[in-house]
């Protein structure tokens, strides 16, 4: 089980079982549905941002423990940056879980390297990037329901 | 000796799981290093090496287009490709080989009937009855057809054992119901529908209806002429045979004032740019050439089955069944979505809380491939208030150690998820 524990490792578990920002934001400047068809899973994706800084990030709903802990990751390393900062995390993020080739950890992605072992699963890819993609959609202003299809 | 024990005994003798088992190439692997476990034959069933046999030795030896051919090698192909129409004929027990049309599959069989029949036959503030338990293929074909010509559907709802509710049903019923289109097995929850029973219910009010039985074929004896049913679809990789091929049966009388479903080569008699005459039944459903291999090959999978006996594999999948159950009855956490009085070998669950996604991605590393999501079957999604279901699907290959194996390996999911 030992490639096992690399996706399934502690702090996804950890996110999962007790997911952080995970509330309705009634101030919420950006509000956005992510939809996988494939599994059913919907992740509503909240921001609030000020002067071009994410304030404050939350997100709502159900899925795998990989789209959940994703999510919540997602919303904690979101907190005070720029949207130019957010968009650059986006590419990384998103590299590292699709190139292919595996990048260099980067100091930049933090904690969110964790998620890197979602690489060699390609069933699970889009479980990993669906609040991304909502995410990145709700800041571009895209429309109101995003889906991984 | 009691009969019981009888029949047990004439069973075990003819039944060999090991033996099955060697006739499937595909299984003899590993999965992560670890003797592939097959659980997910409700989405497709593996081939034993007599089907794969036979699509080679077609395309080896008897590669050819079918009818209206004089050579040697066309004749072969037709006669192969007819016989197989016999062999489903007599596998379903149709009165008529005319009356089995080829076709890709279930979900093309119903989309056949939604089309031809249906356009035909239904119109303006007509009502379709099917169920709550439908594949997305027993329903998605209808919503078009009632968008196309104003009809609606009409839905009988289901218990949370996954059975459906036959009072509701007969009262759904009105003069404007002109057909009812229902699973036979529900791919998402096991259940067997008293489908007799149904059929019965919708001819006393005059209604045709079809049975979608791409999930009742492999395992268990189909009469369609004891049914009585006017339209009965079957997929043939559900039932070891290849993808792409699956017949459509048709009471003969119904299938000759049916429209052309696609226009094409194959499915006329005699074309001029002022007139085309339609072929005779079943060939004017079947436009084009055809999936020739694939219908031998279906053919060859019914031979197989027939060379073990349906009656055998169902009561041997019957066993597996009642101790797949039993294992699921005695697993602290798990819970069995689907729990009709009379089912087959399909367990959906949900464990704990842990996602049917996490839970198949764990057990492929134990070498078990189960199915998980909504299994193309939303509304039932929806009536048990779940995103998705873990589902392990048996077939005559199984045994029980395995089943045995995917409760412990349910064990390791559990594992993983308590650190």
């Amino acid at each position: 089980m030992s490639d096992l524990r690399e996706l399934y490792q502690e702090i996804i578990i950890d996110h999962n079982r007790q997911p952080r920002n995970f509330y309705e934001m009634e101030d919420a400047t950006q509000k956005i549905d992510g939809f996988n068809p494939l599994c059913g899973d919907r992740i509503t994706i909240y921001l609030k941002v000020e002067n071009g800084i994410v304030e404050k990030a939350s997100f709502k709903g159900t899925g795998c423990a990989i789209s959940i802990a994703s999510a919540s990751m997602m919303t904690d390393s979101l907190l005070g940056k720029t949207i130019q900062q957010v968009e650059a995390v986006f590419e990384k993020f998103h590299q590292l879980i699709t190139a292919a080739k595996k990048p260099e950890t980067t100091d930049e992605l933090g904690k969110l390297n964790v998620l890197g072992g979602v690489r060699n699963y390609p069933s699970r890819i889009k479980c990993a990037t669906l609040a991304w993609h909502a995410m990145h959609a709700a800041l571009n202003q895209e429309s109101d329901t995003v889906t991984t299809e | 000796m009691t009969v019981d024990t009888q029949s047990e005994h004439i069973t075990t003798m003819a039944f060999d799981v090991k033996s099955i088992k060697q006739d499937f190439p595909a299984l003899a692997q590993t999965v992560h290093n670890k003797p592939l476990i097959y659980f997910d034959n409700a989405a497709t069933s593996q081939k034993p090496q007599a089907v794969i046999d036979s699509l080679v030795h077609y395309y080896q030896h008897d590669n050819a287009n079918i009818h209206r051919g004089v050579h040697t090698l066309s004749e072969r192909a037709t006669k192969a490709y007819e016989d197989a129409r016999k062999t489903v004929q007599q596998f379903v027990n149709a009165k008529h080989d005319s009356e089995i049309v080829f076709l890709r599959g279930t979900t093309e069989a119903i989309n056949l009937v939604a089309q031809s029949y249906g356009r035909a036959n239904i119109g303006q503030d007509d009502e379709i009855i099917i169920s709550e338990m439908e594949h997305h293929a027993n329903i998605v074909p209808w919503q078009m057809l009632c968008e196309q010509t104003g009809a609606t559907l009409k839905i009988i709802p289901i218990n949370d054992k996954g059975e459906l509710l036959l009072e509701e049903y007969q009262a759904l019923f009105s003069n404007k119901t002109k057909l009812v289109a229902v699973v036979h097995i529900s791919n998402a929850l096991g259940t067997i529908n008293p489908i007799k029973q149904m059929i019965d219910i919708a001819h006393q009010h005059d209604v045709p209806i079809l049975i979608d039985g791409a999930q009742a074929t492999p395992h268990m004896a189909i009469d369609v002429q004891a049914l009585g049913c006017d339209f009965y679809t079957l997929s043939g990789h559900k039932m070891y045979g290849p993808t792409g091929i699956g017949a459509l049966y048709a009471k003969k009388e119904i299938l000759e004032k049916m429209p052309p479903y696609q226009g094409g080569g194959e499915m006329i008699k005699m074309v001029t740019f002022e007139k085309t005459t339609y072929n005779e039944i079943p060939f004017r459903y079947e436009a084009g050439t055809m999936h020739i291999a694939g219908a031998i090959g279906l053919a060859t999978a019914i031979d197989y089955i027939q060379s073990i006996g349906i009656e055998n594999i169902a009561h041997y999948e019957q066993g597996l069944s009642a101790y797949a159950q039993q294992l699921a009855d005695d697993f602290d956490g798990l819970r069995v979505i689907g729990t009709a009085a009379d089912k087959t070998g399909i367990l959906s669950f949900l464990l704990d809380n842990i996602h049917a996604h996490d839970v198949g991605t764990i057990l492929d590393h134990e070498g078990i491939a189960i199915r998980t999501g909504h299994h193309c079957a939303m509304p039932v999604m929806q009536h048990f208030n779940i995103p998705a279901t873990a589902r392990a699907s048996f077939c005559m290959y199984n045994t029980k150690a395995e089943i045995k194996q995917l409760f412990s390996a349910l064990d390791k999911v559990r594992e993983v998820f308590a650190k």
